[in-house]
Order: C-alpha cells, then structure tokens, then sequence
C-alpha cells in the first residue's frame, strides 16, 4: 500500500424516516432524475450514503437510490436528487408519480465513503446510476486538494450518467460502453489498470456492478492504492434491522465473517471483501 | 370501560407498555435506537441468539410477497458470549428492557444457554424460540410435537434463578397453538408468544418462514384460541401488527402485549408510533376513571 491512508469514517449521524414529497421528475436516457424534499435528510448527506423509500403499503420491502446530489430549491429549502432506473414493480412505479406525491424517505443511510487524509491523486469509477455519488465525492475530494480523474462506465451512451457533468468535476474523464455508442468499447475492467497507471492513483473509488468493483479492487490491489468500494446488494430494511443483506467480508482481524451490505456498508474497503462469494 | 393502566405487567415484569419488539426484527437494537428511544417500549427482544455463532443462510434470506415478506434468515447471530459481552450492556445502558430470544440445535445446548443467561445482570426475560419455520435446515431443535417444545422450555426453566421468566415463542398454527401452549405453560413457562412467521418455502424451494400483514388473521384468531381455552394464560400477540388499530385488536383479544416485527422492516418508526398512540389510549383511560 502506498501512503495516504484514508481517514477512519467519522462519526455519523443518525438516519431520519420522514414524509417526503416528490417534487420535480425529469427523464435523462434510460434514467429518471427525482428531486425529493425530505426534512432533514439533505443535512446529514455525505457522498456514498442513500436513502430508502417505500413503493406503497403492499411493498414491505424498501427500494434503495444513491444520493445523487443535494441542493436548495426555491421555497423548500435543501433537497436531494435521485437517478432511478425503472426495472421492476417499484421502480416503474416511482417513476410514475405525479409531482407533490408524498413518499417515506429515510436516510442518509449506511457508511460513506472514507476521505484521504491528503490531497493525493484519485481515480473514481462509476458504473451507470450508480456513478450518482461519485460526483458529490468529486467535489468533496476536490474541495481538498485531491486531483480526481474518472471513469464512466454503462452498457450504452443512454445508460450514462452525464459525461459533460463527469468533465466539470474530474481533470480526466475516461468514458467506456459495452457496445461503443460513446467513448471507448468495453467494460470497468478493460480500462481501469491503465487509468489507475496514468493517475498514479493512492484512492480509487467505485460504485457499480460486483464484477466491475471485483475489477476496480483486484486492479487497486496490484498499482498499490487503497479502494472504496460502493456494493449494491438487494435489501429488505435497508436499515440494519434485518440482517438479510450479507456481505462476504475479511474483518480487521482477518477473520471471515459476514457483514450487512445496508449497515456496515454500502461501502467497503476493496481489499476487505471476499469477491468470488458476494451474493452466495 | 376497563382501564387499561400506563404500565402493563407481563410474566411478573412491569413494562411501560404493552408494545415490544419481535424477535430478529430490532437489528442489535442500535440500528433501532436512531428512530426511536428503546426505553419507552415494553421491551426490545433481542434476534434469537444461540451457544456458539451462527453465520446465517445463503442468499436470497428475504424476499417480499403480496402483504409480506418469506425470510429464511438461518438465524445469524454472534453467539451467546459475544451478545453478552457487546450487545446486551449496551442495551441496559440505554435503559431498555431486555428478553433476551434464545435458539439452540439440542436439549442440552438449551440448558447451556439458560446457566449463562442467569448469570448476566440486566437480562429481563428469556423468549424461549420454539417455532423457527426453517429449522429443518437450519439445525436448530425441531419442534414439531408439543412435548418437544416442553422438553425445551423444561430445559431452559431448569437452569434458570427462580425470578427470570420464560416467554415460549410459538407456531401460529390454529390447530395445534391450544395444546402446544398448554404444555408449555405445564412445563414452566410464564407466558406464550403468539406467534411466529407461518411456516413457509421461497420460491427455491428452501423451507421460509411468512411474515407481515398477510398472516395477522391467522395469528389473531391463533391468540383468541388460546384465550379462549386457557383464560388465565398471559398471551404476548404477534404476526403482522402494522399499527395502532391492529395492536388494539390483539390486546382486545386477551394479548396482554404485541411484538412489533415485519412492521419494523417497512417503518423503523412503526414501533414507537404504535406505543406512543397506545400510551394516549392508557392516559385517556386514566383521566376517565379519574373525572
Ligand atoms: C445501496 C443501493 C443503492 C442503489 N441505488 C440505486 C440508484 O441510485 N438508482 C437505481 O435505479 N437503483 C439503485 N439501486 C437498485 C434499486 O434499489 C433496485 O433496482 C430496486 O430496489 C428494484 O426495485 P423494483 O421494485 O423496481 O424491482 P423488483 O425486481 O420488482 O424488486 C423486487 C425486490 O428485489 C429488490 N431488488 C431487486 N434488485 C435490486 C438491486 N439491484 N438492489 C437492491 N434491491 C434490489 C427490491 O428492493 C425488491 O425488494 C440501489 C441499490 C442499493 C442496494
Ligand atoms: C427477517 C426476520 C427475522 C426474524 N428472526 C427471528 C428470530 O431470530 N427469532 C424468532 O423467534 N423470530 C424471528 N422472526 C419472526 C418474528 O419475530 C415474528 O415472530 C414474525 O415475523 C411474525 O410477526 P411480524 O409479522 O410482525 O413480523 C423473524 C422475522 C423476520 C421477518
């Protein structure tokens, strides 16, 4: 491991469950943008946490989004933005909505990512909607000196978060899409031993699929960085209550165990977490 | 009008109030703590803990169904030591009660169990778990018969200080609850949980447990049963209480208290909502009876 350790997550504060309201849908490709009023939860934000929202009395199961940013909005103070995919009942269902529709949001839930101590090269690495958090954590890294390159991955140029939005906040941006429609053909794990090589990256963060952040630790592991890794793994509470969400982790004292995907993540260290055995 | 007292008394405790937590649905509590103070529930009862660690089953663990959720959970649990040594002191700190849920694969590990629970300071009541619907897989003590479940709860009493009360936790199965709670109340137990999630299968195959409002009929008309048939049995109700109105029904129906569970999964705030709105009802009770 080279230097720069990354600071031990700080204290959180805790979640909220509060009645939000939907207040504005925009669709952007195969995304939705929502923007939710949520008292108090836009306060609480950090890059890598995300809230809960139920989709009906029926649906027991809570839906989980990214906090994708937090900003004011004229007569309701702070709110945060989502990016939903609609892919099944909730989703669809979600992204529906009338505009003014209250909604049970609760959040910020589950670990951030961990900042570096020092202003160090950092590469980010966002598959989708899940690159949503990365572009508030740009800022945050950059607010502190950090020099942030990024790589923006999806299955075709409909499925990106925005590439304008990524060259604003990254010094480099490496796109890359399954089927070429924009930026380089191919996959996370084509492209991120040469960005992390050219970066000199001490940080690498990345939130998508488990096999491209399978790619993004192994490839951290071998150029010597550190990396925070953001899982998505199906929920049932998303608040820890449960212990439905298993991940298959290495704890500090190198004893396998597994650790709440809600709880104890969404975010992991890379290097903590036994890949071949996530979703077992 | 009966008066229905701010504190309640259940197995020789008294709670301040009829509302507690059901067991695997509360986290390790401090995840609960965020929505809610744990000392204005009657009680929080601990995720059934057992001898040695359990790491839980394979995924998927939970799946949502029309009005509930399947879980095949595997009981994952850090063990009985662990709890004792993290879990349990932080909870007291909290000023919480503690029933503490126990779960073991034998007769003897139940007995175990019991001489550790005596021994730790602050443990308010066992919940002895008698009807874990995927026990077949998951090892622990198969109770399919009443004796089996008297055998447990003789076993846990046995070993017990006297003043530690033994909750059994039983299957709402309508035709078997009557029996099943006759021989368990026989074997020493203070009083009966009615009932757990509905023995179930996910859509795998794998054998699951069902939970949530979908089974709240079957467990209410579990508990009027019991009531019915052993009126001086104390029944803590439990099975898809989702609000206020539904927790009246069940104390309406002879439950002396309510486990909050799947209810939690959907609205970390459902429990301290229900106890705070039950708590209106007691002191509306009271200003009555004094006016
Ligand atoms: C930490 C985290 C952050 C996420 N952020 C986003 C985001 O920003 N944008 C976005 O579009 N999606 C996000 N997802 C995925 C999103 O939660 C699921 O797509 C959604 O729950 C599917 O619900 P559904 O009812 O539409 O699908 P269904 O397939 O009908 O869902 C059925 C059940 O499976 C669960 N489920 C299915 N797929 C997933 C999945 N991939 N992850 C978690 N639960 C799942 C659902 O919660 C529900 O209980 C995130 C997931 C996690 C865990
Ligand atoms: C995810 C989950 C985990 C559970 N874990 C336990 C457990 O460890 N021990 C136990 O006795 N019951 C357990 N239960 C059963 C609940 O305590 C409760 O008895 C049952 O779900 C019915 O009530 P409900 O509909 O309010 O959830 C669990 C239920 C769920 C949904």
């Amino acid at each position: 491991m080279t230097a720069a350790p990354i600071a031990q997550a700080a204290g959180r504060l805790a979640p909220l469950h509060v009645r939000g309201e939907l207040l504005a849908g925009r669709r952007v490709g195969a995304f939705h943008h929502l923007t939710l009023a949520a008292p108090g939860v836009p306060e609480r934000f950090r890059p890598g946490t995300f809230v809960a929202l139920s989709v009906g009395e029926t649906h027991l199961a809570r839906r989980a989004f990214w906090i994708h940013q937090v900003k004011p909005m004229g007569g309701h103070g702070a709110t945060i933005q989502i990016v939903v995919e609609p892919v099944g009942v909730g989703t669809r269902w979600l992204t529906g909505l009338p505009t003014g529709t209250g909604l049970d949001v609760t959040g910020p839930l589950g670990r951030a990512f961990a900042l570096p101590k020092e202003a160090v090269s950092c590469v980010l690495i966002g598959e989708e909607y899940a690159a949503a958090p990365l572009f508030p954590l740009a800022e945050r890294l950059r607010e502190r000196g950090c020099r942030v390159s990024m790589i923006v991955a999806g299955r075709d140029e409909a499925h990106l978060l925005s590439t304008l939005e990524a060259k604003r906040s990254a010094r480099s941006v490496t796109v890359v899409t399954r089927d070429g429609s924009i930026g380089q053909k191919g996959s996370v794990a084509d492209v991120v031993g040469d960005v992390l090589r050219r970066e000199e990256a001490a940080v690498v963060y990345g939130a998508g699929t488990v096999s491209s952040l399978h790619a993004v630790a192994a490839a951290a592991e071998e150029h010597g960085a550190w990396s925070q890794t953001a899982i998505e793994q199906p929920l049932t509470c998303a608040t820890g209550l449960c212990h439905g969400c298993a991940v298959p982790v290495v704890g500090e004292d190198g004893a396998p165990r597994l650790a709440r995907a809600c709880a104890d993540g969404p975010v992991f260290r890379g290097d903590r977490v036994r890949w071949d055995e996530v979703g077992k | 009008m009966s008066v229905a007292p701010a504190t309640i008394e259940l197995a020789g405790l008294r709670l301040v109030g009829p509302v507690l937590t059901a067991a695997g649905c509360g986290g390790t509590g401090r995840e609960l703590a965020a929505y809610g103070d744990l000392d204005r529930l009657g009680a929080f009862v601990t995720r059934s803990i057992s001898l040695n660690a359990r790491p839980g089953g394979p995924q998927p663990r939970i799946l949502e169904t029309p009005s509930g959720l399947v879980h095949a959970t595997g009981l994952p649990n850090p063990g009985i030591d662990q709890f004792l040594a993290t879990e349990l002191p932080w909870l007291l700190q909290q000023g919480a009660r503690v029933v503490v849920s126990i779960v073991a694969g034998s007769l003897g590990e139940y007995a175990e169990l019991a001489r550790r629970l005596g021994r730790a300071p602050g443990v308010s009541a066992i919940e002895v778990n008698l009807s874990s619907p995927d026990a077949t897989v998951s090892g622990v003590f198969d109770v399919r018969e009443p004796f089996h479940a008297a055998g447990a709860v003789s076993a846990v009493h046995r070993d017990l200080p006297r003043g530690l009360p033994v909750l059994a936790k039983l299957r709402p199965d309508v035709l078997r609850v009557v029996e099943t709670a006759r021989t368990v109340l026989d074997a020493g137990a203070s009083a009966v949980v009615v009932g757990n999630a509905l023995p179930a299968a996910l859509p795998d195959g794998r054998p699951a447990g069902l939970s949530g409002p979908a089974v709240r009929p079957l467990s209410l008309r579990c508990v009027t049963e019991v009531r019915d048939a052993l009126p001086d049995a104390q029944i803590v109700g439990a099975g898809g209480i989702s609000s206020a109105d539904d927790a009246r029904s069940f104390l309406a129906a002879g439950a002396v208290a309510v486990q909050i569970g799947t209810a939690l999964l959907h609205d970390p705030t459902s429990a301290a909502r229900i106890a705070a709105e039950l708590a209106v009802d007691a002191a509306h009770d009271h200003e009555r009876m004094d006016a």
